[in-house]
């Protein structure tokens, strides 16, 4: 008896002094050579960045980088983790919705004195892109990478036979009391199974073959590709500035574009939240179930690359809505380096790289997103205007300046747990939007 | 789990010759002999015993530790004391959490249990072909992830093939994932039709272990097909039934995969079952603390009902040792 609790005790102390065998690695020097990790989670764009990795290494043959692109869920759970752990991409493609946690959390490093030293030139960006990459501490923590704005995709054979012009849908107009001359666009594209348009008599809505519009989930928190560019024509503004701390749900211009949006559905104009859960928004509009779908920039490539004998795709701009303007969120993405980094001159160089005309050239002559530096957008645009698509509808948005910024808070994660039931809950028709108000007190309550 | 079910279908291998030899071996007992196979019995032990103490026993010690604690990572653990738990006391989404996980386990193991005795008792009596087995297992072999995308499309409202069927029948479409009174419903049933065929196997093993004498004596006595079943099959197998239940309640408790790659936690909060809620508070809000404190509850939960049905279903005593 008594060995065999030895025993145990020696098969107890094994692990401890396994753990116990990690050691310290040496700092490397500048002319030693540096592997890089850099992660980013967009399958379309990682052969573009693995080029960029390879025309960077040939010109600091020193300096290696592995590109490692993981699914969107995995990848944030993989750098969050991995902060925890020490063990992380050296460099990472950020997003807005996270970097206030990393920034307050320290994670990430401020790149000033190697901009000021390096004398890197933000003005090259498109306008507005470098300061929504400022900590609240004035710091610039990101070299911006892409961007993206919001469009309507629609399917043009389906508009053509409902006799609506080109012309006619960049024109459409919204309000959120009786829909404008936009929900008499879908209305008219909603077709049944008996052939009756939406807007005709004997229309069953039971029984609807194609969608005017689709849904795409409630769109929580920010409704950023579904009803972001409503609220905001209707003077909805979803925070109290960049690095706020109070949310405004319980606006009446964002409940009364919300109470709108869901009548949508009661009309049968737009798939209930049961009929919409499974095949996702760009399969249903490329199949013929929806007519017209509003989403961002960053599906261009695979909505356009979906046409078929029974599906073209086309652009439109976002309704006009009660300010007179065609609106979409802006959002811009950034090139961070983690703070916890062995080799942080090495990765400031990579940075650099991905914030210079040469990678950004790289990425637009892909024809995938498009890049943050005013000249390698235009590369961008040419790229996909020899795929034959026209993506004037995104960019009208930042040459018209009629852009509003993704919300820049704290506790994002936490927002989004909390307004995501809320708004499925109204879309399913179980609540109305005046129920937000009460969410709203427990979302600013998270900044207490 | 593939521990327990070596040992039980080992258990019931040698059962099958001759159920008292096991007994009737007698135990040798030799002080030199003794040290000796002790020192290679703790050699054998040692690999399994760092992988037991690595991934199971000091995560759970951490476990129970940042369960006191606030530790939204990346910040560092602070401890707290009971408050995670005080919290949870008065959270509506644990509380909706453990009723739908309820739903799910009742549905899951309730259909399964009697769709595998079925599926067991008529593979007994009628046919012992490998192929009807290999057929009835393949389910089981496609991955879980899988088997719920597939699903999650055949059963899409507008481009699923279940609709179009039912539409073709004249009947309206239903939003299987998509209903909030039907979501966790349908989700149980996708894991029926994956874990079916298994189950059954493990049954249809407990039913090959039933002597054939006690069914000559019951056909002598004039039983027919129902009451043998209900006094001689259902008695006999209750060691196999127990073991099959404890592991697939405990097994339908952690419903997860399912959920993540389908609903993902909607309609609302139909299918937040509580292991998805742990996910969702420990990977996506990054709180670590709550998360860990909502763990260990459901590992009390889940040490209760094991422990609970070892008990009712009396699952280490065998009616067959005579």
């Amino acid at each position: 008896m008594k060995l065999s609790r030895v025993a145990i005790a020696i098969i107890a102390t094994i692990p401890l002094m396994l753990t116990g065998c990690a050691a310290a690695t040496p700092k490397a020097d500048a002319n030693t050579p540096v592997t890089l990790s850099y992660g980013l989670w967009d399958a379309n764009q990682a052969p573009a960045y693995k080029q960029c990795a390879a025309d960077f290494h040939k010109a600091n043959p020193n300096i290696t980088v592995n590109v490692e692109q993981v699914g969107w869920d995995d990848y944030w759970n993989k750098i969050k983790t991995g902060m925890v752990s020490g063990s992380n991409y050296d460099v990472f493609t950020g997003h807005l919705a996270n970097f206030p946690e990393f920034m307050l959390n320290k994670q990430i490093l401020p790149l000033d004195d190697y901009i000021k030293a390096d004398n890197v030139d933000l003005s090259v960006f498109q306008p507005g892109l470098a300061d929504l990459w400022k900590g609240n501490d004035g710091k610039q923590y990101g070299l911006p990478k892409d961007f993206d704005t919001v469009s309507v995709f629609y399917n043009e054979q389906l508009t053509k036979a409902a006799g609506l012009t080109a012309d006619q849908l960049g024109k459409l107009t919204w309000n959120p009391k009786d829909g404008g001359t936009y929900e008499k666009a879908i209305a008219h594209l909603t077709v049944d199974a008996n052939g009756v348009r939406g807007d005709e008599a004997g229309f069953d809505k039971t029984k609807v073959a194609t969608y005017g519009t689709w849904m795409e989930g409630a769109g929580a928190p920010d409704g950023q590709t579904q009803w972001s560019y409503f609220a905001a024509s209707n003077g909805w503004v979803e925070t109290n500035g960049v690095w706020g701390d109070t949310y405004n749900y319980n606006d009446p211009k964002l409940q009364e574009t919300i109470d709108w949006w869901a009548s949508l559905v009661n009309k049968g104009y737009m798939p209930s939240f049961e009929a919409q859960t499974g095949i996702g928004w760009s399969d249903q509009l490329a199949a013929g179930k929806a007519a017209l779908v509003s989403n961002g920039s960053w599906m261009t490539g695979s909505v356009f690359g979906a046409k078929s004998a029974t599906f073209t795709p086309a652009l439109a701009p976002t309704p006009v809505g009660p300010n007179g303007k065609s609106m979409s969120m802006f959002n811009g993405l950034a090139d961070n380096i983690w703070a916890g980094t062995k080799n942080p001159d090495a990765a400031w160089q990579w940075v650099k790289y991905l914030g210079s005309s040469s990678c950004q050239d790289v990425v637009g002559a892909a024809a995938v997103v498009f890049p943050a530096i005013k000249s390698s957008t235009d590369i961008a645009v040419a790229a996909f205007k020899a795929k034959g698509v026209d993506v004037s509808a995104f960019l009208n948005h930042v040459s018209d300046n009629t852009t509003f910024l993704a919300p820049i808070t704290d506790h994002r994660s936490d927002v989004s747990a909390l307004v995501t039931p809320a708004l499925q809950a109204i879309m399913s028709g179980k609540a109305t939007a005046s129920s937000l108000t009460d969410v709203n007190t427990k979302v600013n309550a998270l900044f207490k | 789990m593939t521990t327990i079910e070596r040992k039980d279908s080992a258990r019931s291998d040698d059962r099958r010759p001759s159920p008292a030899k096991a007994r009737t071996e007698t135990p040798r007992k030799k002080g030199g002999r003794r040290d000796s196979q002790l020192r290679v019995a703790v050699l054998f032990l040692i690999p399994a015993s760092i992988g037991f103490l690595v991934f199971f026993a000091w995560p759970a010690v951490r476990g129970l530790y940042l369960s006191f604690t606030n530790y939204h990572v990346p910040r560092d653990p602070v401890f707290i004391g009971l408050k995670n738990y005080i919290t949870i006391a008065s959270d509506p989404v644990f509380w909706n959490s453990l009723k739908v996980t309820l739903e799910y386990v009742v549905i899951n193991v309730g259909v399964q249990t009697a769709g595998a005795l079925l599926l067991a008792v008529l593979m007994q009596r009628f046919t012992r072909s490998m192929v009807v087995r290999g057929v009835i297992m393949l389910p089981y072999l496609i991955a879980n992830v899988i088997v719920a995308l597939v699903w999650f499309w055949l059963c899409d409202y507008n481009l699923g093939i279940v609709n179009a069927v039912l539409n073709s029948l004249g009947m309206d479409k239903v939003g299987f994932f998509g209903n909030e009174s039907l979501a966790m419903g349908t989700i149980a049933m996708v894991n029926v039709w994956r874990h079916l065929g298994y189950t059954s196997l493990l049954l249809f093993a407990g039913l090959q272990a039933i002597p054939k004498d006690v069914y000559e004596a019951a056909e002598m006595d004039g039983a027919g097909e129902w009451r043998v079943f209900r006094s001689v099959t259902l008695p006999l197998l209750r060691p196999v039934l127990a073991f099959v239940l404890v592991v697939t309640v405990v097994g339908s408790f952690q419903i997860f995969d399912t959920i993540a790659v389908t609903t993902k936690g909607g309609p609302i909060d139909a299918t937040r079952a509580i292991n998805y809620y742990i996910y969702e508070r420990a990977f996506e809000r990054m709180d670590f603390g709550y998360a860990s404190a909502l763990a260990v509850i459901l590992m009390i939960i889940l040490v209760g009902i094991a422990l609970l049905q070892n008990k009712l279903l009396r699952a280490n005593q065998s009616d067959l040792e005579r």
